[in-house]
């Protein structure tokens, strides 16, 4: 029984990222029948995402590192390993992508126009990459899978988008492939130096200093890595890619690309920037914070004047991921806990306004505020929902943006005030532009007597919204069940010169063995 | 070291099989009737080419050298022997309907690209300055007329005299350059060049002299001039775009591979295999142009409409990564050269094979907007292409991506970091424009009255296309065997690396 458990864990990372792509061979192979289809989509993304409720229900509370890993030699020269493992803080997002894809195929069942069956393809192609992204941990395969991410996101928005599509589709792919190439010269770098890409190998390394000519790179190594995290979360100034790709994306591709992709960036933040490169993190740490702080405020500014509803939508992304952002450039325990707790609101927060935002646009066809109004007299379930998540997504107490949003901000108060004070304002901001939002499109005369004949929403919508309001509820009301698993492993990553003595001496004469042997 | 006769032939096996093919196709063609004789000689030639990477791989077991020291065969030479005839036999493959809506006689074509092969395969193998010209121009003029088979349009007429005159001025450099080596050296061998220039010791009509280091610096120079314009390198690159442009597509596909593969083990041979000691003066030399060509082949390429000329001048792009690899160390760059032009052939080759067939009669749908909607018209075109493109453009998980690894590895590993900075810089703006023709292909509608016209699935065609991208994809998964036969090829380039320091900069 033991041994079971023990197969099944070292092969669960596998099936998680592999399943999806299997269901995209599926599909591919299919006749072009569009219900078998959009049910084989259905089916292989809750079976993925009930293969990803294996890691939390047999998770080894207070073990150190990563768990459920496994490692392997994919190719021997370069040295690139097939290593997979998750920790406190990537498991979440790795059951974030999964639990999100699901309800995209549901939001797209009848939204869809034009080609069905490669968007499925795309959507589950997409996802293979999402999570591969969280679970690498060899910095190859990390990078193999980041880079993939673009190509099936560049295409949906390309293919399915709205009218400025190829603008944005092409917008969106050049920031992101520009920005990773720096990254890409810093992974290299690491193994001309240490002749690994493995992440724990490199970590251990740089912690002994057994790595050569690290402190005259580490700056440069530093920014390469912040780069292309930067664009991707996006930071402030690098943001301008996102409300042209959200605003042209299909429902479900602003759902993954504001719920999941946005998340690689802080992801790859925290993992790389701050863990790798501490002493370089602190150093810049002030000006970081500074830009995340202008994001959070100049992005709610921008979104409060905004008459495009999804243009609203993406720029309170960008205000949303500057306090992620912040928080993790507090190295507070309180502020990187509630980083990582804030990428899991948002991504739930957001993905479900993306997905209401798209209910409407299949009923209207426009984002314009002001062809709206007065909605909550024919729509009252979906106007009902509407309102939950827009508290979520504001930082309503007992609902999930709370707890996200005061663990940053205590954290930002205890590393400096005025962090936290400027911080604070962006929530002010945040409910002004969502409530005026929310006033506007459903309070108020129905002006347009085309509104009042709308449906409300329907079977298949409640489906795919309610549990999505009833995750933004229990992630505020039973936050400890994910703090628990996050906590320790951001006080890993925040102390990393703690690992244990005995191991780190080890791993560094692997090292240099390893380097021997590669020269 | 003793010539063997016997085994002198076994080391040009795969020419002579080679040059006999060429010879049947050309006796036998006006025997076959007028009509549909193209697929019956497509089929033969194919076979032949097939016959001859299967000598290379029988030659591999008897390496050492033949014909008085002027042939050498090892484990350098049967990679490029491979790699050719591997190139030769797609392009065939993937000329079969080409030539049909094309209407192009079979027989000389076919006949040419045997004959244009076996001065490639002679290019890889030849360790002997004057026998490597012959194989050049024996390449060279195969070339020059494949170049103008489109004898009804004017731009291949063009594309062929243009290719000439330019490439037979190119030769002449080379052959200068030859001549100033045998006044440095007093040789023409590339062993006893190196030899002489490791000694600094000659042996002039019996009595000993000393080597004329500045003449050599100057003969290398020249050959690389003469080379530089083979493999298509700034600032020897201005003839790419027209000649691509021009040329039968097929013909492009064999054009931007295979002489440039062969010119490339040619230069690795002069660069690393004999002229050692000059590695100070032609580093700069090799500097320069990758430099040069990456910047000017990017850029260019981002303004071209035609996706002829854009692959051109992704291909003027591609030489300059392949001479990043030349300006590093030699132990790591002569491996990492040696795959990225494998890779870059299997890539290239399965472009140019979609250009080709979707370029209809008279080659009409070669801009970038005939290829608007093509993901919609033609799935399987369409996907093979994106692969294709995507590997140029370097993404993981393709043979384009270990390619530019490995070479900027090796650079990195030498310490080249502005010129891997640059590399990196283009690799991006490349991204650019191999990106637009999928963005063409996948978002925008076909063109009006383009909608019904059919793209028939053509069995040599698919044959070929799915040949190149599963080897693109296979060097991206699984890079390993290739990579050991081009360190062992680089080992057997330069028994003396080891010793030899000086040219580890």
């Amino acid at each position: 029984m033991n041994d079971l458990i023990q197969g099944s864990n070292s092969l669960i990372l596998t099936l998680i990222t592999f399943v999806p792509v299997a269901g995209a061979l599926v599909i591919a192979l299919m006749p072009r029948k569009d219900g078998a289809i959009k049910w084989t989509a259905l089916i292989t993304s809750l079976l993925t995402f009930a293969l990803s409720l294996h890691l939390p229900s047999h998770w080894t509370s207070g073990a150190r590192g990563f768990q459920f890993a496994v490692d392997a030699q994919w190719i021997s020269s370069p040295n690139i390993h097939y290593h997979l493992g998750v920790d406190g803080i990537s498991v979440w997002l790795v059951i974030l992508t999964t639990f999100l894809t699901p309800f995209c195929v549901l939001v797209s069942w009848k939204s869809v126009h034009g080609a069905l069956k490669e968007f499925f393809v795309l959507m589950l192609i997409l996802e293979t990459a999402m999570t591969g992204v969280f679970v690498s941990l060899d910095l190859f395969l990390f990078y193999v899978f980041w880079e993939a991410t673009l190509i099936p996101m560049a295409l949906m928005i390309g293919m399915y988008g709205h009218e400025r599509r190829i603008y944005a589709a092409v917008k969106f792919f050049l920031y992101t492939m520009v920005a990773s190439v720096f990254m890409l010269a810093a992974i290299i770098w690491f193994y001309v130096q240490t002749g690994s890409f493995d992440y724990v190998t490199i970590q251990n390394a740089i912690q002994s200093g057994s790595i050569a000519g690290f402190n005259r790179a580490a700056e440069f190594l530093f920014f390469g890595f912040f780069i292309a995290f930067a664009v991707k979360v996006p930071l402030f100034p690098f943001h301008t890619w996102l409300p042209d790709a959200h605003v042209e994306a299909p429902t479900a591709g602003s759902v993954l690309l504001a719920g999941v992709l946005l998340k690689m960036g802080t992801y790859g933040l925290l993992r790389f920037n701050a863990t790798l490169f501490p002493a370089q993190a602190h150093e810049h740490a002030l000006w970081i914070n500074i830009l995340a702080l202008i994001g959070i405020v100049y992005g709610a500014l921008v979104a409060l004047v905004q008459p495009n509803m999804k243009k609203l939508v993406a720029y309170s992304s960008v205000s949303h991921l500057g306090f992620c952002v912040l928080g993790i450039f507090t190295f507070t325990q309180m502020g990187v806990d509630g980083a990582v707790y804030q990428m899991l609101n948002h991504g739930i927060s957001t993905g479900a306004l993306f997905m209401l935002l798209g209910m409407l646009y299949e009923r209207r066809h426009t984002y314009e505020i002001k062809e709206y109004g007065g909605l909550a007299t024919p729509m009252p379930v979906y106007a009902t929902l509407f309102l939950m998540i827009t508290l979520s997504s504001v930082g309503l107490p007992l609902l999930n943006g709370f707890v996200g949003e005061f663990l940053i901000l205590s954290g930002a108060f205890s590393a400096w005030k005025w962090y936290g004070i400027i911080g604070t304002t962006g929530v002010i901001w945040s409910a002004g532009y969502l409530l005026w939002l929310y006033q506007r499109t459903f309070y108020g005369e129905i002006k347009q007597p085309v509104n009042a004949l709308l449906r409300d929403a329907d079977g298949r919508e409640r489906i795919s919204l309610i549990p999505m309001v009833a995750m933004a509820l229990i992630m505020g009301v039973a936050s400890p069940l994910w703090i628990r698993m996050i906590d320790p492993s951001v006080q890993q990553s925040l102390r990393p010169t703690s690992v244990n003595a005995a191991s780190a001496t080890k791993t560094s004469t692997q090292v240099v063995a390893m380097s021997k042997s590669a020269k | 070291m003793t010539p063997n006769p016997d085994l002198s032939y076994v080391r040009i096996l795969p020419e002579l099989v080679l040059s006999v093919w060429g010879i049947i196709v050309m006796v036998i063609e006006p025997l076959l009737p007028a009509r549909g004789s193209h697929k019956s000689l497509g089929v033969f030639s194919f076979i032949g080419t097939l016959v001859a990477m299967a000598a290379s791989f029988y030659q591999a077991n008897y390496p050492g050298w033949g014909w008085f020291n002027m042939i050498r065969v090892d484990e350098f030479s049967v990679f490029f022997h491979v790699l050719i005839c591997a190139i030769s036999a797609i392009v065939i493959l993937a000329s079969f309907e080409y030539l049909d809506t094309q209407q192009i006689r079979g027989g000389e074509y076919y006949a040419l690209i045997l004959f244009g092969t076996v001065g490639m395969v002679l290019m890889s193998s030849a360790v002997e300055l004057v026998l490597i010209f012959i194989a050049l121009e024996i390449s060279s003029i195969s070339t020059y007329i494949l170049a103008g088979f489109r004898r009804r349009a004017a731009t291949s007429a063009e594309s062929s005299i243009k290719y000439f005159l330019l490439g037979s001025f190119a030769t002449a450099f080379f052959l200068y350059g030859v001549a100033l080596m045998f006044g440095a050296t007093g040789s023409t061998s590339i062993y006893t060049i190196s030899n002489a220039l490791q000694s600094g010791q000659v042996t002039v009509s019996g009595s000993p002299a000393a080597v004329s280091y500045g003449l050599a610096y100057v003969a290398v120079a020249l050959m690389f001039v003469g080379i530089g314009f083979k493999v298509a390198s700034a600032p020897f690159h201005i003839w790419t775009p027209d000649v691509y442009e021009g040329a039968p597509a097929p013909v492009v596909a064999l054009m931007s591979t295979g002489p440039k593969a062969a010119a490339f083990a040619v230069l690795l041979r002069i660069l690393f295999g004999a002229a050692l000691d000059t590695g100070k003066s032609w580093f700069w030399l090799v500097w320069i142009s990758a430099a040069l060509s990456m910047t000017l082949g990017n850029l260019g390429a981002l303004l071209q409409n035609n996706v002829k000329r854009m692959l051109a001048y992704s291909s003027i792009a591609h030489a300059g990564y392949l001479l990043v690899a030349f300006a590093a160390r030699g132990d790591i760059g002569i491996a990492a050269a040696i795959f990225y032009t494998a890779s870059y052939a299997a890539m290239n080759v399965g472009a140019f094979a979609v250009v080709s067939h979707f370029s209809r009669s008279g080659e009409r749908y070669v801009n970038m907007e005939d290829y608007s909607g093509l993901g919609k018209r033609s799935p399987v075109l369409a996907a093979t292409l994106s692969i294709f493109l995507l590997s140029l453009l370097g993404l993981p998980a393709t043979g384009g991506f270990f390619a530019k690894f490995y070479v900027f590895n090796a650079a990195i590993k030498s310490d080249l970091i502005w010129l891997t900075v640059i590399g990196l810089i283009n690799s991006a703006i490349a991204s650019y424009y191999y990106l637009r023709v999928i963005v063409v292909m996948y978002m925008y509608e076909p063109q009006e009255g383009e909608q019904k016209l059919q793209l028939h699935a053509a069995p040599g065609l698919t044959a070929a296309l799915v040949i190149t991208a599963v080897i693109t994809i296979w060097l991206g998964v699984k890079p390993g065997n290739v990579l050991d036969y081009a360190n062992r090829g680089a080992l057997r380039l330069l028994p003396s690396v080891q010793q030899s320091s000086k040219l580890s900069r």
